[in-house]
């Protein structure tokens, strides 16, 4: 049920990046560029994103655990460190260069492909850098998402 | 009206997805995450199975109706891979990309998403006024 659950979020999530045309990183670099041709598109994306994923949250509030699951797995950091905004920073400049962050990047794959086998390709070699670098005996436990 | 509707139904459906994975399996959608799971997790299959979902739900709306803006032409490659090199190590350190800081992390009001999301929006800005 689980992994029903899982591929139908997948599918569910691509779709909606498509038809936001996020998918499309022409579409993200003139959200990105305020100064010139500006398409603030991205913000609605975000917005509807956000307004629905709020009333989760609110609703995640009254539960003591999920509907199919026996805990909650919710990043609890509060801290604001220095690799949250290195990382951040260096995310912000190779989002800016392309226009892909990781999911549209993903779908480049069929949709784009000569772009796409690059951009994964390099997002593979750039965390496997990262966890090659971190503390070895951790390697097998990715960062959950923030 | 047009130009806001379409990305703003996007949007409630990627929030869609979001809230109810978040109330059934109690996870957060991070894309950069699971996809360094597929890589480096030992429980590859439920990651992996997201990312055929992905693939498939981000590929065939463009293949059923017409998009309004087209693809860019295939860009350098040397271009492509210094961005993916930074979105890959940058999005690991900084834990999270414009999913998993961008959406689940505001919409629960983290600081540190907040924060991210405010940084990773102002270098991406900074980087399109300087390379474009």
């Amino acid at each position: 049920m689980i992994a029903f659950i899982t591929f139908v979020t997948g599918l569910i999530f691509g779709l909606g990046l498509a038809i936001a045309e996020m998918t499309n990183p022409a579409v993200v670099l003139a959200f990105l560029d305020i100064f010139g041709d500006w398409n603030p598109s991205l913000i609605f994306v975000m917005g509807g994103a956000v307004a629905v994923g709020m009333i989760g949250y609110m609703i995640r509030n009254r539960r003591s655990k999920p509907w199919l699951a026996d805990k909650w797995y919710i990043p609890t950091r509060q801290d604001i460190d220095k690799d949250l905004l290195s990382g951040a920073v260096m995310f912000g400049i190779g989002w800016g260069l392309s226009g892909y962050c990781p999911g549209p990047g993903l779908t480049a794959l069929v949709n784009n492909p000569a772009e796409g086998f690059y951009f994964i390709g390099a997002v593979i070699a750039g965390s496997t850098l990262y966890h090659l670098r971190r503390d070895g005996s951790r390697a097998g436990q990715p960062n959950q998402a923030p | 009206m047009e130009s806001i509707l379409t990305p703003l139904s996007g949007g409630l459906i990627i929030g869609l997805a979001v809230a109810t994975y978040l109330l059934l399996t109690g996870k957060v959608v991070g894309i950069s995450g699971i996809l360094a799971q597929t890589l480096f997790s030992k429980a590859r299959f439920l990651p992996m199975l997201f990312i055929v979902g992905l693939l498939i739900g981000g590929s065939a709306y463009g293949v059923l109706t017409t998009q309004t803006v087209p693809f860019p032409e295939a860009r350098h490659p040397l271009l492509l891979i210094a961005s993916g090199l930074l979105v890959g190590y940058g999005t690991r350190l900084g834990s999270g990309c414009t999913s998993g800081h961008g959406v689940c992390g505001i919409s629960r009001l983290s600081p540190r998403s907040i924060v991210a999301t405010l940084t990773f929006m102002a270098a991406g800005i900074i980087t399109v006024a300087i390379v474009y």
